[in-house]
């Protein structure tokens, strides 16, 4: 197969969109469609600070290589979560966040959970009783939390993630398999902000997951390649295969799913709009975050119940 | 013979075939992974030859999706 572009042999083959590429190519081709993204949706000016949320992981490090080659104002921050799982996964993830941003002489913020609220984020599961014995609904929760907190003190304009379109397509997946009409509605590469919520960007959503696995293998950026330990068995990776099974013989179709919602929920073809209102948010009594529950909002009730626990 | 490896797993074709047969014979969902040779990334037209040895990367991650 020969790159459309020069003819040499080709690294990668993108068949949704009929369109194979080199080395050289590819590695232009990625920051100009993300280029394109960010302007297409609206995501952020040059202007603006933006804080990427880095895991260790192909997607965010690839994101934040891309940023920062596209010249923008880009910081990182890791979260550590204190996952172990008899590989180190945490401190490892941690390792190789460090090392990108120190070889690209990029400022890391780095948070851990323990040290700021007692518990590493599995104890926390275990003690909150929440999400049927594995801890990942305490790790999305704690994540968007301290995600919104540091976006909010440290004053970037917006918080960016790795999102890829697989992600993306997932969650589209099981929740119209559920029909979540107030999750559909509020899916898309922007979350505006509000009071206390910073804008939430995905500059990626509209690269495929091998895309990303490509651009880190091409550019030689050292990624966690192990799964996190509790990620085994998730349903996101079972929709995941399924959609790559329906890829495999219809290619194109994870983009069309994904890209033909946008456009519904763009005409407000989906839902009526009024589903959209966000449901009487306030400032959390303890934290001052936004939250719809009627006192103190999901993470900090978690942790004052975390701390009644550990003190009883 | 032609090796091909995904994690912990090892996976023999007969020489003469291209990727894409090889990894449908295997039972691996051809997008889920990027397949490497010498270093190199190949593509499914990529014809395999007797002593190769396919170092697959699985391109799947998940777990709580913010």
């Amino acid at each position: 197969m020969k790159c459309r572009k020069c003819g040499e042999k080709a690294s990668v083959n993108m068949r949704q969109h009929k369109l194979a590429l080199c080395r050289e190519h590819y590695l232009e081709w990625v920051p100009e469609q993300t280029e394109r993204f960010i302007k297409k949706y609206g995501m952020f000016r040059r202007d603006e600070k933006i804080l990427v949320a880095v895991s260790g992981g192909k997607d965010s490090l690839a994101l934040w290589d891309i940023l920062h080659r596209l010249g923008y104002q880009v910081d990182g921050l890791y979260l550590g979560l204190g996952i172990d799982g008899g590989i180190g996964y945490s401190h490892e993830s941690q390792r190789l966040a460090e090392k990108f941003a120190n070889e690209h002489n990029l400022k890391l913020h780095i948070i851990d959970i323990e040290q700021e609220y007692g518990q590493p984020i599995p104890v926390l599961s275990e003690i909150s009783h929440r999400g049927h014995g594995k801890p990942c609904a305490v790790c999305g929760l704690a994540k968007r939390h301290e995600m919104n907190r540091i976006a909010r003190d440290l004053g970037y304009a917006v918080l960016a993630t790795g999102h890829n379109l697989d992600d993306e397509a997932a969650v589209l997946f099981g929740n119209t398999l559920s029909w979540s009409s107030e999750y559909l509605l509020r899916q898309g590469p922007v979350l505006p902000g509000s009071d206390g919520l910073a804008r939430k960007v995905k500059p990626l959503c509209r690269f495929y997951e091998r895309e990303m696995t490509a651009y880190c293998l091409l550019r030689g950026i050292e990624y966690i390649y192990e799964e996190c330990p509790f990620a085994e068995g998730s349903q996101s990776i079972y929709y995941k295969e399924l959609l790559n099974q329906l890829e495999t013989t219809r290619p194109g179709a994870k983009l069309t799913f994904y890209l033909r919602f946008l456009e519904a929920r763009k005409r407000g073809d989906l839902f009526i709009e009024q589903n959209l209102e966000q449901a009487h948010l306030h400032p959390c009594p303890n934290c001052g975050q936004p939250t719809s529950a009627p006192d103190l909002c999901s993470f900090c009730r978690m942790i004052e119940k975390a701390k009644s626990v550990t003190v009883s | 013979m032609v090796k091909l490896i995904l994690r912990d797993r090892e996976y023999e074709v007969k020489p003469g075939m291209n990727l894409l047969s090889a990894l449908q014979k295997c039972n691996i969902v051809p997008e889920s992974v990027i397949a490497t040779r010498a270093g190199e990334m190949i593509l499914d037209d990529e014809i395999l030859k007797d002593g190769d040895v396919v170092k697959l990367v699985a391109v799947i991650s998940g777990g709580a999706l913010i």
